[in-house]
């Protein structure tokens, strides 16, 4: 029978199935320091050891100050950042398990260091306990989002109970407009869709527009799954994917490797394969976008303007276009790209890979900040991208044209460490979630590619790339 | 998970409705790396008289005299008596994980909230719906009360009652079994899974 690409992964995992539920093997699990330290005790309370060493690969990422680090995990100043930070490495330290720490050239962001180093493979079941785990799946992986309570579970099980999702079709055809990327491409299917869109499926994008992404691009676009809904995104394995996992250090290597490649090029899915929904999009119609309210479906196209509730006939959600722009501190119809930002945030692990800081450095090439930005981060998403980049010269453009350069981590996605908007500031940020209070306590996020949050800090508010 | 067959203990009364999760264990304890050691702050307002914090050593901070937790009485109690809906409010983890701490094996109210019914059997401990009937009469009675799972009934005062109680969360219980010790049932499944899903993909 023909298969979807998760239905094909899922039946691979399988260690036993029940009536709406299935046991499925885990190949790895990725650990942070916000979410394992009670898994680790839980383990310890009840004796467990972990069931397979390695499967397992933690890296610091949420709290790490991205600022200068030479003296090392004792000089992070907030306690609590700190605290869980020398937890993961104690608790990696005693269980055995592999850890890139802190201040080794290969730290970064969870989601990026994954694939980067190989751990993340074609054809896995991956899990974080963290939900942007979705991003693996770019690589045709089946990849998703856990809490506290699973990752003990799969620390002591190498395995997780899983109801099975409804098959989901994304299929975008057509070129993308110059300056429009993977990011502009997930914040239009969320606005068309909505943040519920997804919910209780897997996505497959799918169509000539997604084949033409980069890796790098595919994972933008699978990260933002989440934001529709759904925990898993993915996308078929072609050359590109192989390319890609090709000379990774944790990739196989000879004989393994081809047999490896023969495997992965049966990761896609059958021709007449049944899903559940399929969406088509044309790629010819996206224009960059920009997030206008608390939500990632509340976006607009850069030269769009903000929505009038008074125009929504649904009460609900005149209702939520209200509160979010009295949140927001934005009137009704404003054209979004007279909106004025003060901050400027370029990383996450929805947008922090080379290709994302090379486009970013074309639009800031030459030019410079405008007076009104206060701040205009850069954070590469790995110590090796940070390096890379460097390498380009991509660095010098960015603190030429007033951007500060950053050592790697979540940064100001989240506001668990030192980068953080304060009250009434606004920020075009490439993250992936501007929810009430996700940068700083009664600040303001507004979603946007890297070419749009460059082309925003030179022109001091949202602009499209001139 | 500790296994749960029979308890014979006495019983905490905390006669109050709608005790949420914040009072069980006020939120700036949720900062903690940790999902033990909670119990010295269960109930943490009600308990003290100075507003608790993370590290603070509770065994200096002044106690509110008047809370059945301090009073000499019911120093050991592992059964905990409340009225309706007890654990309403958010859903953490942390408030089975506090009540287990400070020793508390059941729990016996007219009500609960869902999640936290759930949590409860998650993290040990059993809790016990009994009509207000019932719980007047319990309320009353300051002798040891004997909980017997198997049979499902309660014993105090030369009296007993019947319970009501899912037989999967049962087992679960009796067994110690806790959703990870359920999985290891099939330890055996898995590794019959690894065997043929490393030869088949090698280069794993």
């Amino acid at each position: 029978m023909a298969q979807t690409l998760y239905d094909k992964l899922m039946s691979a995992h399988v260690v036993r199935e029940e009536a709406t539920t299935a046991l499925i093997y885990i190949d790895r699990q990725l650990i942070h320091e916000v979410t394992s330290p009670q898994a680790f005790e839980g383990l310890e309370m009840a004796g467990r050891k972990p069931w397979r060493l390695d499967a397992n690969l933690a890296v610091p990422d949420h709290n790490v100050p991205t600022t200068e680090r030479s003296s090392g995990v004792s000089g992070i100043e907030d306690p609590i950042s700190k605290l869980q930070i020398e937890t993961l490495d104690k608790n990696c330290s005693d269980f055995g398990i592999n850890e890139i720490t802190m201040n080794d050239v290969r730290q970064g962001i969870v989601h990026v260091v994954g694939p980067e180093q190989g751990a993340t493979l074609p054809g896995w079941g991956i899990v974080c306990g963290d939900l942007h785990t979705s991003t693996h799946g770019a690589l045709g992986a089946f990849a998703f989002g856990i809490g506290t309570s699973e990752v003990e579970h799969v620390l002591a099980t190498g395995c997780l109970w899983q109801a099975r999702s409804k098959n989901l079709k994304i299929e975008v055809s057509g070129e993308l407009n110059e300056f429009v990327s993977a990011k502009d491409l997930a914040l239009y299917i969320i606005g068309q869709i909505g943040t519920a869109g997804g919910t209780g499926y897997a996505i497959e994008f799918a169509g000539d527009t997604i084949q033409g992404l980069s890796i790098e691009g595919r994972m933008t676009l699978c990260n933002m799954a989440i934001e529709a809904g759904a925990r898993v995104g993915m996308v078929a394995v072609d050359d590109k994917t192989i390319d890609y996992v090709k000379g990774r250090p944790l990739a196989p290597t000879g004989d393994e490797w081809d047999k490896a490649v023969a495997y992965w090029q049966t990761l896609h899915s059958d021709v007449n394969a049944k899903f559940d929904k399929t969406i088509s999009f044309n790629a010819n119609d996206i224009k960059p976008q920009v997030t206008w309210g608390t939500s990632p479906e509340m976006v607009v196209s850069v030269d769009g303007n903000t929505p009038d509730p008074a125009k929504e006939t649904d009460s609900v959600k005149a209702e939520s276009i209200r509160n979010a722009l009295n949140y927001i501190h934005l009137e009704a119809n404003t054209p979004i790209n007279t909106v004025a930002i003060d901050k400027v945030f370029i990383g996450s692990c929805t947008n922090s890979r080379i290709e994302d800081l090379r486009v970013a450095a074309t639009v800031a090439k030459g030019k410079h900040i405008a007076d009104n930005i206060k701040l205009a981060l850069v954070v590469p998403g790995s110590g090796l991208i940070k390096k890379q980049a460097e390498d380009e010269g991509l660095d010098k453009i960015f603190t030429d044209a007033g951007f500060e350069w950053r050592e790697a981590g979540c940064s100001m996605c989240l506001a668990m460490n030192a980068d953080k908007l304060e009250v009434g500031e606004r920020c075009a940020s490439t993250s992936n979630r501007n929810f009430e209070g996700r940068q700083g306590q009664g600040s303001f996020t507004h979603l946007v590619s890297p070419a749009i949050a460059a082309s925003s800090a030179i022109a001091g508010h949202f602009s499209e790339v001139k | 998970m500790e296994k749960f067959t029979t308890l014979t203990s006495i019983a905490a009364p905390l006669d109050r409705a709608n005790v949420d999760t914040d009072a069980i264990i006020p939120k700036q304890f949720l900062k903690s790396i940790k999902r033990s050691g909670f119990g010295p702050n269960l109930f943490d307002e009600w308990r003290y008289l100075d507003h608790g914090e993370v590290g603070m050593d509770n065994t200096k901070r002044p106690l509110n005299k008047d809370f059945v937790l301090n009073k000499a009485e019911y120093q050991d109690a592992k059964i905990l008596l409340a009225r309706e809906n007890f654990g309403c409010g958010s859903s953490r983890e942390h408030a089975p994980w506090a009540l287990e701490d400070y020793g508390f094996r059941v729990i016996i109210a007219p009500s609960f909230a869902d999640i936290f019914y759930n949590n409860c059997f998650k993290n040990g401990i059993l809790p016990i719906v009994q009509d207000n009937k019932v719980m007047d009469e319990l309320f009353d009675f300051s002798g040891e009360i004997i909980i017997d799972l198997e049979s499902q009934s309660i014993h105090a005062n030369g009296k007993s009652y019947t319970f009501e109680v899912d037989v999967e969360r049962k087992r679960r219980l009796m067994n110690g079994l806790d959703d990870i010790g359920l999985t290891l049932q099939y330890s055996n499944d898995i590794k019959d899974f690894e065997k043929n899903y490393f030869k088949t993909y090698s280069w794993l």
